[in-house]
């Protein structure tokens, strides 16, 4: 998940009696499965929460590409240089559709960029993890892309429609980076002892930081009462990662990998497996500013951005002089 | 002159400037890979990087075949040394900031154009089949980089005094992209790739023109840096074969 803590305003869900005729008749369209549209009447909660999640999600995009982009220089052969190299340039796509659609709620991209480098917003944390082998890209587009699918595409039903038009887009690519990671650990994973002994290690280091990824549990989550009401999400944290490991067990099993947990079991009773949770203290930690690579992470943003300073303002000074030389020939 | 290359020789050699000169400039546009001045430019880049690799595959695996000696392309881009790569010393330049890595791109992709639009009426069928693939993207390539230089050149203070700099920086390096090679003889008067100074005169023509477009002044020197087509190197061309035959160099032979 790619927007893991999504703070509403407000004191919780608003029971029916104590909605204005504005919102109860707002409730009763996403009760109805209707899309909201930009220039619709809308609550400003609704707006204020929909530009902070998908502004993380745009982030977490942008952010994201560059623990894979630390492989392209490096990837073992030109056709996976390529695939990798469409793929991150895919995820910046993303973020291009995404700050799109938050700008249509009336927020533009610079702010969005200002609250991202003040460390305002936020991003998912999973990207604060380094990647220290090839088989990290593997375990990245097989796990973590695996998990944003698995909250993605209920998202293609959320009720803001340049939202879940957005998703639809990126859920078509995503599910092809979630198969070349699979195809680099397939490989990996019937290679050498070397590639084989990579891939687990990939595998060891992904799993939990992959699980925290839908968030805080259930019983933790103060923010998702509300934001289920306006259908900006669909299932609970909880649902999400239940799903992703149980769709993700035999996968490892398949690729003969070692879940990195000794109380992984299969329980009959609830058709589904019971698994350690994550070490919440570090996903706090994390999210907090303390993972391995939030330092370096959000500097190569700032610095980017920083350093494009110049290009961006020359091009935009060329544009007025344009203007200015139109205006002179009218 | 009397050349120094058997035919065949010579054709591996000119397939091999084709495709090191896609590889290494792939490799560098992708270090800006999430490090784009802007959202848009990130992308662009990346996409140019990819177009070039997707060049690098086929020149490299045309040259295999050529050679003769089973090597595959990623074979010529993985376990080559230095000394056999023959990319122009140009594209190997660190990327330093994205002004000097524009002007790089547009002083190549000057060259390129012309160089794959005349390689497309190639006597060698396989060369014009990949020139005329090529053609198509290359053409946007000096499409975008163009109308960069022309904007920044003409943009701001700024980013005229770095277009300019970046332009004296690089203007040495273009002098062994227009020299005539003493390949084979018989590479041109057998109409396998196009005249040098046909080539040359269109490259000249077209950076002439962007740069007094772009308020650019062209630099007077003609000192002329080469080496790169035959094999000898800057100091930088190492630390970019030591980052990408990284893996293929620790587990030789593994399967990826």
């Amino acid at each position: 998940m790619y927007a893991q803590i999504v703070k509403t305003d407000g004191t919780g869900v608003k029971s029916r009696e104590d909605m204005t005729p504005e919102e109860s008749a707002f409730q009763q369209r996403i009760d109805a499965d209707q899309k909201i549209e930009p220039k619709e009447w809308m609550p400003e909660g609704y707006r204020k929460n929909l530009i902070r999640q998908i502004s993380q999600h745009a982030h977490s995009e942008l952010v994201g590409q560059l623990p894979e982009s630390n492989w392209i220089t490096r990837a073992p052969t030109l056709e996976r240089k390529a695939i990798l190299l469409a793929k991150v340039q895919d995820e910046a796509g993303h973020g291009l559709y995404l700050y799109c659609a938050a700008e249509t709620l009336g927020i533009s991209r610079d702010e969005m960029f200002e609250q991202l480098h003040s460390g305002k917003a936020k991003y998912s944390s999973i990207f604060n993890y380094p990647t220290l082998t090839w088989a990290d890209i593997g375990a990245v587009g097989w796990l973590v892309d695996g998990a944003a699918i698995m909250n993605q595409v209920p998202l293609q039903r959320t009720s803001y429609g340049p939202y879940a038009r957005a998703m639809v887009r990126i859920c078509k690519e995503e599910s092809f980076h979630q198969r070349q990671g699979f195809d680099i650990m397939m490989k990996m994973a019937s290679g050498s002892d070397a590639q084989k002994r990579m891939a687990q290690d990939a595998f060891d280091r992904f799993w939990y930081p992959s699980l925290m990824m839908f968030g805080p549990s259930d019983k933790d989550s103060v923010h998702s009462a509300q934001s289920m009401a306006w259908r900006i999400k669909i299932n609970t944290n909880d649902e999400l990662r239940q799903k992703f490991v149980d769709q993700t067990v035999p996968q490892a099993k398949y690729l003969g990998l070692t879940v990195p947990d000794e109380n992984l079991i299969w329980n009959e009773e609830k058709g589904g497996h019971d698994f350690t949770e994550p070490d919440w203290d570090e996903f706090y930690a994390v999210l907090g500013g303390n993972g391995p690579c939030n330092k370096e992470r959000l500097q190569a943003r700032v610095t980017a951005w920083n350093e494009g300073e110049w290009f961006r303002d020359g091009l935009l000074a060329n544009a007025a002089k344009k203007c200015t030389a139109g205006e002179v020939a009218a | 002159m009397v050349s120094k290359h058997t035919a065949s020789s010579g054709l591996f050699e000119f397939l091999l400037q084709m495709g090191d000169n896609c590889l290494v400039l792939a490799h560098r546009n992708s270090q800006w890979c999430g490090h784009g001045p802007a959202l848009e430019e990130d992308i662009a880049i990346s996409n140019i990087s990819l177009d070039l690799i997707g060049q690098t595959q086929l020149w490299l695996e045309l040259a295999g075949e050529v050679e003769g000696a089973g090597r595959s392309a990623d074979d010529l881009a993985y376990l080559r040394d230095a000394f056999d790569f023959r990319n122009l010393l140009l594209l190997e330049r660190p990327n330093e900031d994205f002004g000097l890595t524009l002007m790089r791109q547009f002083l190549f992709d000057a060259w390129h154009l012309p160089m794959l639009k005349g390689l497309t009426q190639s006597s060698n069928k396989r060369i014009a089949e990949i020139a005329e693939k090529s053609v198509k993207e290359v053409t946007y390539h000096l499409e975008r980089s163009t109308d960069l230089i022309i904007r920044l050149g003409d943009g701001s203070a700024e980013s005229h005094r770095r277009m300019q700099s970046s332009l004296d920086e690089l203007w040495s390096y273009t002098g062994e992209m227009l020299e005539s090679d003493d390949l084979d003889p018989a590479l041109i008067s057998e109409c396998v790739v196009p005249a040098g100074d046909k080539v040359a005169e269109a490259w000249r023509q077209h950076v002439t023109a962007a740069l007094k477009l772009a308020t650019l002044i062209k630099p007077e020197s003609d000192f002329v840096r080469r080496g790169g087509k035959n094999g000898i190197h800057s100091e930088h061309l190492g630390f970019v074969l030591a980052e990408m035959q990284f893996l293929q160099r620790a587990y030789p032979g593994a399967v990826w």
